[in-house]
């Protein structure tokens, strides 16, 4: 059992991590093959894993219902919609026009694209907090962003031609600069963390501590 | 007088239909001049004999041949780093090419066909020099890279028509021609290839080997603060307030909210933020507070419940895990922002953390997060919402620190090894963009060749 627990897991990360390593550098239709088979698996593994996710959410829900915690109405109106869209999906399918297609269409997208349309106020509040002047890196900051949305808008060429030059060059120069730095750190830091995982170094994704 | 001029002009309707017939006719005996005027002006050798030729026929006569150039050599060989599924046809630029000329492929099954036809391209595309994935092999000791000017076509056959993919081990032969204003011309030689499936793409040795270089690097380090674990690592503040996060929230009896992002469990940044909740779960378990993670991918609920659970463990207190408490949400993007929105409405924590990867949600979180008065933590390597992370939270770890916060956590000498190797690389990196940068600017190219994955 504590093979199973321990030694098994990180065998399996080795072999795995290794087999998929050495995948990138073998073009030929095993390889192809292989990596096909795995993401096979992975689809079976997310489908009996849904079913795990639909109890765990329903069993979290109950729970704050049979508790009468604070805002348990919404965990009812969770539990009555999970069911009911169940029931119209098994019985007139989901397809557009039926009536699962329809509170899909008509009331899922809509609550949707609210949500995401609050993004706009969000940037708004954030934007103002980022820049206040208050320290020289925030003066920085607030001038970049200034010149890069109105180089960005008719109005900055309305100002001067040479906005747009200039807002192209803070979002080509500096601010790729600045980018690239980070993604080549993350880059670095992925190779390490998987060999990390690979030679199981670091073990504690698979729960079992150090 | 209306009437005689209708029929006069149908006469000479009449009249011009019968004599453009006439001129037209191909059983008329003698063919007169279109313009005798021009006849004239061609001189009496032109009218002689009584075939005096007319139209079409005279000038294309008139219109000297069209030379339709083609290659000096052809070769076809098996496309090298493949998956024994394509065959590459390749010829150096005709003399006089131009961007009227156009080249046929067309393959058959033996020399003398039937032939398919396969792609078709003009002469100013399809150049080995600018060819990716499969060519050159070694490609830093060929020629025509960068700053090379275009010589050699390239066309790689990998279909048949009708999208048939050609099977390896089976000969096939290809004919080129060559067209131009019409006319055309064809290689005077059928040639033959055999695709052939390859065990290592020589494509990405340099990945190969800087893959091998840089883990070979990591490993020594880790072996070596096995010798010497006293290693100097940089300080992390945002993760130094990890502690005092959950410490605050202890004090206040409010729980802990912990994301792991918008990833599955095959994003490394998941991965990452993983080890991060472990660790945080031992801190948790220890000062006795609650700690809340609502999950957005099924199996990443899984391992987060194993790693919360192991942490309670690890910590001596078993007993103070509850399962219920990482639970699934959602795994559409903008419902999972509105849960964890109203969780953190309802529940009010004390501290948030962020960690993973993350998309548009993540300014919707991290606002509704600060209006509530928590403290909060992000760590992530999304570049494009780092900044929305920076305005928002009290701390952020930028990119690379979400992957060496677990080592700066746990402070074992084994996994801070691996932190110095990555740091030894990133001084490698360091140094070849300096060299890099300074060999360009003085003409020498091939430095930027050495490090493009061609794979």
């Amino acid at each position: 059992m504590q093979f199973l627990r321990k030694q098994f897991p990180v065998m399996l990360a080795f072999v795995m991590g290794m087999a998929m390593f050495i995948r990138e550098f073998v073009p030929s239709k095993f390889s192809e093959q292989l990596y096909y088979g795995f993401t096979d698996w992975a689809i079976v593994i997310v489908g009996f894993s849904a079913v795990f996710a639909i109890l765990s959410l329903l069993h979290h829900h109950m729970n704050k219902v049979r508790r009468r915690v604070d805002g348990y109405g919404y965990s009812v109106i969770t539990i009555l919609a999970f069911i009911q869209m169940i029931i119209l999906g098994l019985i007139f399918s989901v397809r557009p026009g039926t009536p699962a297609g329809w509170e899909y269409q008509w009331m899922f997208v809509p609550m949707q694209a609210t949500m995401f349309a609050t993004l706009a106020f969000f940037i708004a509040s954030a934007a103002f907090r980022a820049f206040r002047a208050r320290t020289w890196e925030a003066l920085a900051l607030l001038l970049a962003g200034l010149i890069v949305m109105i180089g960005r808008v008719p109005i900055g060429e309305f100002i001067s031609p040479h906005l747009s030059t200039f807002s192209d060059w803070i979002m080509n120069n500096p601010s790729m600069a600045g980018f690239r730095g980070i993604i080549l750190g993350v880059a670095l830091a992925q190779i390490a963390i998987s060999v990390r995982i690979i030679f199981g170094i670091e073990r504690t994704y698979m729960g079992g501590g150090d | 007088m209306k009437n005689l001029i209708r029929l006069a002009a149908s006469l000479v309707v009449v009249l011009i239909l019968l004599l453009c017939s006439a001129a037209f006719s191909q059983e008329s005996d003698v063919e007169l001049p279109e313009e005798p005027a021009a006849a004239e002006e061609a001189g009496p050798e032109a009218l002689e004999g009584a075939d005096i030729i007319i139209g079409l026929e005279p000038a294309a006569e008139e219109v000297p041949a069209v030379e339709v150039p083609l290659p000096s050599y052809v070769t076809v060989s098996d496309l090298p780093n493949d998956d024994g599924t394509g065959i590459v046809v390749e010829f150096e630029k005709a003399e006089g090419e131009t961007e009227a000329l156009t080249y046929t492929v067309s393959v058959g099954a033996g020399p003398d066909g039937p032939w398919q036809e396969v792609g078709s391209f003009p002469a100013t595309k399809k150049w080995k020099e600018e060819a990716g994935h499969y060519y050159p092999a070694f490609f830093w000791f060929q020629k025509g890279r960068a700053g090379v000017s275009n010589n050699i076509h390239l066309f790689t056959i990998q279909n048949l028509s009708g999208n048939v993919p050609l099977e390896t081990g089976v000969e096939y032969f290809v004919k080129l021609t060559a067209s131009l204003d019409g006319a055309s011309r064809d290689y005077p030689e059928i040639l033959s290839a055999t695709p052939e499936e390859q065990w290592f793409d020589t494509g990405r040795t340099n990945v190969l080997i800087l893959a091998v270089l840089f883990g070979a690097t990591v490993l020594y380090f880790i072996a070596r603060a096995r010798r010497d674990p006293n290693l100097f690592i940089r300080k992390i503040s945002g993760l130094d307030a990890v502690d005092e996060a959950i410490g605050r929230a202890t004090e206040m009896g409010k729980p802990i909210l912990y994301l792991n992002g918008m990833s599955s469990l095959a994003d490394l940044s998941t991965l990452a933020a993983l080890n991060i909740l472990g660790r945080v779960a031992r801190r948790v378990a220890n000062y006795e507070s609650k700690l809340t993670v609502p999950c957005r991918d099924p199996i990443v609920l899984t391992v987060a419940q194993e790693i919360v659970k192991a942490g309670y463990t690890d910590a001596g207190r078993p007993d103070a895990y509850n399962a219920d408490d990482i639970f699934f949400l959602t795994e559409d993007q903008f419902s999972y922002a509105a849960a964890v929105c109203g969780i953190m409405m309802r529940d009010k924590p004390a501290a948030n953390f962020f960690m993973g990867y993350y998309y548009a949600e993540a300014l919707i979180l991290t606002e509704t997060g600060a209006s509530t008065g928590a403290i909060q933590i992000a760590g992530t390597d999304a570049s494009t919402q780092l900044p929305f992370f920076v305005t928002t939270c009290d701390y952020t770890l930028i990119g690379e620190e979400l992957y060496a916060a677990s080592a700066y956590l746990s402070r074992e000498p084994l996994v801070l090894g691996s932190l110095k190797g990555q740091d030894m690389a990133k001084v490698f990196m360091m140094v070849m963009i300096i060299i890099g940068t300074l060999l360009m600017t003085f003409g020498v190219v091939f430095i930027k060749d050495l490090f493009k994955a061609l794979g």
